[in-house]
């Protein structure tokens, strides 16, 4: 049926008698799979070796701190609501008096949880948040023994404090 | 003989067929999907399919949840190619919204689209050699397909399940390093696809493998419904992006490959010669895209301040775009009242979207139109009579995919 000009019929001639002897086929597939031999490998070999990733990778959050290192999180929950897989729960708590070194804002996440079985890595987190606090790092493939442990607390999720740590502040924030 | 050990009652007639389950988790299916065959020796004598095992109730997430996160819902369809089911879903909204694209997002998108498209066919073919017992060319091709997935990851950050784009473009421009690798791409790919070929479309063994196996006449192709490289292979030239052209495909010239007898060596050739056009199609949007200069040069999504969200500095600084940041991500947007069907031409054939909207900030109602769900009710017809290695081989040519079979 033609419903277009466009149409261009694929090319089904019957073989000829070359492709019927059966070992000129073999012969054939033969040397392509040789001349591959000689060909740089394509693995590489993880765990030891690893591949880079591009610059915006969606691999595991970090939570973000200002140079400070106070925690930038304000608790707003947009991060949450903009989650399609419902990973995210939050606590917020309100900033105490002399706590102005811990956190950047007057309310702050208690508690902070990302279900990684649930994660579904999309970046939705990322894009949401208006307090610069959760990034996607270029880190992936944690491995645990029980469900328990692939909910992230805020403890797992934070980043090196740059005062204490520079380095890896520098590293986490992928500068270094 | 040995004797007979299972002493059937008096009077009951012995059962001549087998019953096999191919599936649900059999390595053969290449998905979650059973088929119930009944066998006479090795003759198929009938088939009976199931649907379901991996259903997730999309189309009922999706009617609670704002457009924006129907997005990921959508890359779990056809996984081989998530990027088509991505933007044939941001098409969707942008006809609701009457939204207008500009040209530089078009054609980056048609870029995506067609190199998933590649990387749809690829494994499709492969996995059909892998059937009739040819391993080496699947994963020789491998390699190259992940060339396609490192220009995923530059753009949007994830390679299988993308969530690539945004409702009226790109979240972010490509940068250089994506077109460096798209130009390489262009560059090796052909010499692989050459490969490809000289290792499978000429050899007798696969040849005699495939050729009558699962054949379908046009006109059964068109009462199925059957749509894509299926429906071509049986010698209709139906093709979404030539008959209803969306994304400014009108500006591209390629050709649209037909089989003749739909049997599974049609399906390889169609797909092999598609993934020819799709290169050339690559290439003729690559060109275009260098073209734009200036201001132009720098566009990567379309002006809806509705549902696109404000560029992150100034959801720092600036109050009124930090009021759409919320009103954006916490859905609180109506859309307009109204019913949109949308179709792309997906890898597998016609994926649409039908979305319901009755004014609210979710859709009263979405569907998607799967093709595999389609292809998979002729499979009885298609392997009726046929050897049960048939059946392995026609199921992996026309492509069936779990996750796109049971939204
Ligand atoms: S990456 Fe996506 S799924 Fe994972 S926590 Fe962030 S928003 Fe939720
Ligand atoms: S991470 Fe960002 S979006 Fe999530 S609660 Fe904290 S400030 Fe809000």
């Amino acid at each position: 049926m033609q419903l277009t000009s466009r149409a261009k019929p694929v090319d089904r001639k019957p073989m000829t008698w070359l492709e019927r002897i059966y070992l000129w086929n073999i012969f054939k597939g033969m040397m392509i799979t040789l001349s591959h031999l000689f060909k740089r490998k394509a693995t590489i070999k993880y765990p030891e070796e690893k591949r880079s990733f591009s610059k915006v990778f969606r691999g595991l959050h970090i939570l973000n701190r200002d140079e400070e290192g106070r925690e930038r999180c304000t608790a707003c929950g947009l991060c949450a609501v903009a989650c399609p897989a419902e990973a995210i729960t939050m606590e917020a708590a309100e900033r105490q008096p002399g706590e102005e070194n811990l956190y950047r804002e007057e309310k702050y996440a208690a508690k902070y949880e990302i279900n990684m079985l649930r994660c579904i890595f999309c970046g939705y987190c990322e894009e949401a948040c208006p307090k610069d606090a959760i990034y996607l790092s270029q880190t992936f493939a944690p491995a645990n023994y029980g469900r328990q442990g692939f909910i992230y607390k805020k403890t797992d999720l934070l980043i090196p404090d740059p005062k204490t740590d520079p380095e890896g502040y520098r590293k986490a924030k992928g500068e270094a | 003989m040995a004797e007979q050990h299972i002493k059937l009652p008096e009077g009951s007639i012995e059962k001549t067929t087998t019953t096999l389950n191919l599936g649900p988790t059999h390595p053969a299916t290449h998905g979650v999907m059973q088929n119930i065959l009944e066998l006479d020796g090795e003759r198929i004598v009938s088939a009976e399919q199931t649907i379901g095992y991996i259903h997730r109730a999309f189309e009922k997430i999706a009617e609670r949840r704002p457009l924006y996160q129907i997005t990921p819902l959508t890359d779990r369809l056809n996984y081989c190619s998530s990027p088509i089911n991505n933007m044939g879903w941001h098409l969707t909204c942008e006809k609701l919204l009457g939204v207008k694209t500009p040209k530089r997002v078009d054609y980056l998108r048609i870029i995506i689209m067609e190199l998933a498209r590649i990387s749809d066919h690829l494994i499709c073919n492969s996995i059909v050699g892998v059937d009739s017992g040819a391993y080496t060319g699947f994963l020789y091709v491998m390699q190259y397909r992940e060339l396609i997935y490192e220009i995923y990851e530059e753009v949007c950050g994830s390679r299988l399940t993308t969530n690539i784009g945004r409702i009226g473009g790109f979240e972010r421009n490509f940068n250089d390093i994506a077109f460096q690798k798209i130009q390489k791409f262009l560059d090796e790919y052909p010499r692989v696809l050459k490969e490809f070929e000289n290792l499978f479309t000429r050899n007798r063994i696969f040849m005699e493998r495939t050729i009558g196996a699962g054949a379908i006449s046009a006109e059964r192709a068109l009462n199925y419904g059957f749509t894509g490289p299926n429906l071509r292979a049986a010698g209709v030239d139906y093709d979404v992006r030539v008959a209803t052209p969306y994304s400014s495909y009108g500006d591209f010239q390629f050709n649209i490959p037909v089989g003749s007898t739909g049997d599974c060596y049609d399906r390889f050739l169609v797909r092999n010669q598609e993934m020819w056009e799709s290169l050339s199609i690559i290439r003729q949007a690559f060109e275009k895209v260098q073209e734009f200069k200036g201001t132009e040069a720098d566009i990567y999504h379309a002006d809806v301040p509705e549902y696109y969200l404000p560029e992150k500095k100034d959801v720092y600084t600036k109050m009124e775009a930090l009021i759409w940041h919320f009103k954006i991500i916490m859905g609180e947007i109506d859309m307009p009242a109204g019913e949109v069907y949308n179709s792309v031409e997906g890898a597998n054939g016609e994926l649409g979207f039908y979305l319901v909207s009755d004014g609210g900030r979710t859709p009263y109602r979405l569907h998607f139109r799967r093709p595999c769900f389609i292809y998979y009710q002729a499979y009885e017809e298609l392997i009726k009579g046929a050897m049960l290695s048939d059946a392995i081989i026609v199921m992996s040519s026309l492509n069936l995919i779990a996750g796109e079979m049971d939204a």
